[in-house]
């Protein structure tokens, strides 16, 4: 099992070099130019020759690439071009909203889709079951801006039960925090609620046609631990995967929700990053992202292992 | 239904009692700029943000009045009879924000500093003999030949302002960016606080001496009134004004034209122009590639353009924009009317005289490669409204589409079309960028490397650019600027494409903002 282990770590080595070199090259690739973000759009020549050579831009492409991977063997990330400022204190200051918001996000689903999903199942064919199916249809079709801005016209503004935007941490205490992140958390979860409801719909009406459902009912069950204890156990595993899958889609992908609300996530900087062609900056993002999504199919295939021997020894 | 009502009521409950409700004695100004800041140095920067953030945390030697006059800020001066030394000293109690006294050591490297990132400030360098600080408190400009500009220049509010600062971060090499927010103005920089690209956080100065004469732009006393000023960056203008109407936000520095209408139902809100000029835009050809290297067709091409039209696409409502001849602004000292044939006339009449001049310049049918900044509201209309004029007129035009990052980095190069070049792009430049010639960069006729994209060349302008650093009366400046004006349009610089102004929002409750060349913090209050 060691072994196995760490010839898969060692697997994920040339995985990282080979995303490092990709992103490296595609944003040498891309045009755009960080002196100019620096110096704006009414700088001179000069100036930017200058800001640049200060960069190291105008060193050639390859002792660039030798710099940064080098630096990054060492574990520095290196600086934002633009703001001069390490890129990991950058990722820090922004990486607590985006999982603060990836977390409520997946919440609000979990609590919400499990019972719907359980209920449409149980009566499925029902008045129920359509209404749960065509609220799944309407969260998969109606983008999170438009969400977005429903939640904070009834509830912020009409009711002002809620702040219009903003994000405060935990540190300035729970009531704050919540009362922030409550909205787009909603606003966010609309989509996986959807999703992962219509997911516990079909895995559950999958596992009510087994033998065992079927005794157990005969058996005299209530419907309630039929359907809870019987059923939603083993209609889990799919539910599990798409919800693992949907917080690692959350984190990655929550600019809209960011920029609605104004939260000061990781979305919103990658955008500035890109927008700046501020290098290193997003080198670093896009490599722990990756770096992340390397760990959990790690830990993914560690756990096959664990429970199949024969992967061990293939 | 009793679980419903029960429900809500919770969540109402709890909703209502998560309201962070502190009685801070502080006063917080919380703006939404127009633009995200994410670089700090505004010596090294020439974007407006910058600027606004250079004038709360920096101070200057001279300010501007709203009379377009320089007078004392940091400094009083005095100015020998020749007209070959400036003398400044340094007003009582100035202090850096680390405590240390303001020295004339300090602002002899900062303007040193300044004049080798500034273009106007480079000119003048050719024209200064020394500077030096003959005190603690005085510093000396002795011109080597005549220069009439330097109480003008020191006092810009335009890119790049001479700000000053402590002499061990104006010794930063070219080209690199300080590396701390150390300046005399009346507003320190939280470091701690700032997240870049989307808060700055200023506390008020308390060191800070206002002078005793009465505000006015960058000059007189800055006085502060609240006691932090938070910037935040809402990449959303929905978001901002959902925050100003809820009372989150009690600024936002400018609005986008087309959502006004939901701002003005509300008594709590209060729009208009804080930003006493306007911005120009500017359709800039190419005239290194063809077709654009041929005078005839440059001049087809401005009779094929229309201000109106472009600005009705890009702003809509007439009221927040204007349309001029002068290419310094409609309003300053030096706008005159020279060149107004080529503005003219009907869209319909101009389109004809543009179809019987192309012709006429022998046009080859070389596509015109324009470019257009999807990212950037205010200038994407243009591209695509000017390429239409443009084919009506006979040209084949081509659009490319692209973010702002790529074109300007794409307006730098100096290639073929084929190879990454361009034919023509527009931009816009704030009125207090080129209110006269020797700040207007689109008026530099010298065509070479280090002038701004486009590259016309023009002796005679060069010539007038020259003769008006040494003008010594306002009728003598405006008599070259006139001439200047009128070979830029004969010539085809750029087009003048009009002038907009834009608007801020804020809450009714905000007291005394301050009009100026950019956004002012000192004098408002709440």
């Amino acid at each position: 099992m060691a072994s196995y282990f760490l010839r898969r770590l060692l697997m994920a080595i040339p995985v990282m070099f080979f995303v490092a070199l990709f992103v490296f090259l595609l944003l040498r690739l891309t045009p755009g130019d960080p002196a100019q973000a620096i110096a704006g759009d009414q700088a001179t020549p000069a100036q930017l020759a200058a800001i640049r050579e200060n960069l190291g831009l105008d060193k050639p492409i390859a002792s660039q690439f030798a710099a940064w991977i080098s630096s990054m063997a060492e574990g520095d990330f290196g600086h934002s071009l633009i703001s001069q400022r390490p890129v990991l204190e950058m990722i820090g200051q922004r990486i607590g909203p985006t999982l603060a918001l990836a977390v409520m996000a997946m919440i609000f689903t979990v609590i919400i889709s499990l019972p719907l999903g359980v209920l449409a199942a149980w009566r499925h064919g029902g008045l129920v079951d359509r209404f749960v199916m065509a609220l799944s249809v309407v969260g998969f079709s109606v983008p999170i801006f438009v969400i977005g801005y429903v939640l904070i016209a009834v509830f912020a503004v009409d009711l002002k039960w809620f702040p219009v935007q903003g994000y405060k941490p935990l540190t300035e205490g729970f009531g704050p925090f919540l009362h922030r992140i409550l909205l787009p958390g909603l606003a966010l979860s609309f989509f996986y609620i959807a999703l992962v409801s219509r997911m516990t719909r079909a895995s559950m009406l999958e596992v009510m046609r087994e033998d065992y459902v079927r005794t157990a009912r005969a058996k005299g069950l209530g419907e309630r631990i039929v359907l809870f204890r019987h059923a939603l156990r083993n209609a889990a595993i799919p539910i599990l995967t798409v919800v693992g899958t949907g917080f690692a889609m959350m984190v990655s992908g929550v600019v809209v929700t960011e920029t609605v609300f104004n939260i000061p996530g990781l979305g919103r900087l990658v955008v500035d990053g890109v927008l700046a062609r501020d290098y290193p900056l997003i080198q670093a993002i896009i490599l722990l992202t990756a770096g992340t999504y390397v760990l959990i199919n790690l830990v993914i295939d560690l756990s096959y292992a664990l429970s199949d021997p024969r992967i061990r020894y293939q | 239904m009793t679980f419903r009502f029960n429900t809500f009521g919770a969540v109402a409950l709890l909703a209502s009692s998560l309201h962070a409700m502190p009685a801070f004695a502080e006063t917080t100004l919380n703006v939404v700029m127009q633009a995200p800041l994410r670089t700090l140095d505004p010596i090294l920067s020439t974007a407006q943000i910058v600027r606004t953030h250079g004038f709360m945390v920096f101070d200057t030697l001279l300010g501007m009045d709203a009379k377009y006059n320089p007078q004392p800020q940091m400094a009083d001066y005095g100015v020998s009879a020749d007209k070959m030394t400036y003398t400044f000293t340094l007003r009582d109690g100035l202090k850096w924000h680390d405590g240390t006294p303001v020295t004339a050591e300090d602002c002899v490297a900062s303007i040193k500093r300044w004049a080798a990132n500034d273009g106007a400030g480079r000119t003048m360098m050719t024209y200064v003999a020394s500077i030096e600080a003959t005190s603690d408190k005085v510093l000396v400009i002795k011109l080597a030949k005549p220069f009439g500009q330097v109480l003008e220049l020191l006092a810009k509010p335009s890119p790049v302002p001479p700000f000053m600062m402590p002499k061990r971060l104006a010794e930063t090499p070219a080209g690199k960016q300080v590396a701390e927010m150390v300046g005399s103005g009346p507003f320190r920089f939280v470091a701690e606080q700032y997240r870049p690209g989307d808060q700055a956080v200023y506390l008020k100065n308390k060191d800070y001496k206002p002078r005793s004469e009465p505000m006015s732009w960058t000059a007189g006393g800055k006085v502060v009134n609240v006691d932090k000023v938070v910037w935040k960056a809402m990449p959303d203008m929905q978001t901002s004004i959902n925050a100003l109407q809820s009372g989150d936000v009690d600024l936002i520095e400018q609005v986008t034209i087309d959502l006004l209408p939901l701002l003005k139902t509300n008594d709590e809100i209060k729009t208009g122009a804080i930003n006493a000029l306007g911005s120009q835009v500017t359709g800039r050809f190419n005239h290194r590639l063809p077709p654009f290297d041929n005078p005839k067709v440059r001049q087809a091409a401005m009779y094929a353009l229309d201000q109106d039209q472009l600005m009705q696409t890009a702003i809509g409502d007439g009221q927040y924009y204007k349309l001029c001849a002068s290419v310094y602004g409609c309003d300053v000292p030096l706008a005159s009317d020279a060149g107004s044939e080529y503005l003219k006339g009907s869209a319909k009449e101009r389109l004809a005289k543009a179809k019987e001049l192309l012709k006429a310049s022998g046009y080859d049918g070389t596509p015109v490669l324009m470019m257009q900044p999807t990212d950037l509201t205010i200038l994407s209309t243009q591209p695509i409204v000017a390429a239409e004029r443009l084919r009506e007129a006979g040209f084949k035009v081509d659009v490319a589409a692209m973010d702002w990052a790529t074109l300007q980095s794409r307006k730098n190069s100096t290639q073929q079309v084929a190879q990454g070049g361009w034919n023509m792009l527009f931009t816009y430049w704030g009125v207090s960028g080129i209110w006269n010639p020797t700040v207007h960069a689109l008026l530099d006729g010298s065509g070479s490397e280090t002038a701004w994209s486009g590259w016309p060349r023009n002796a005679r302008v060069e010539e007038l650019r020259t003769a008006f650093l040494t003008a010594s009366t306002l009728d003598d400046q405006k008599k070259i600027a006139r001439e200047i004006q009128q070979i830029a349009y004969d010539e085809g610089f750029y087009f003048n494409a009009g002038e907009f102004q834009s608007v801020a929002a804020w809450r009714a409750n905000l007291k005394n903002l301050q009009p100026g060349p950019l956004t002012l913090f000192w004098g408002v209050g709440k």
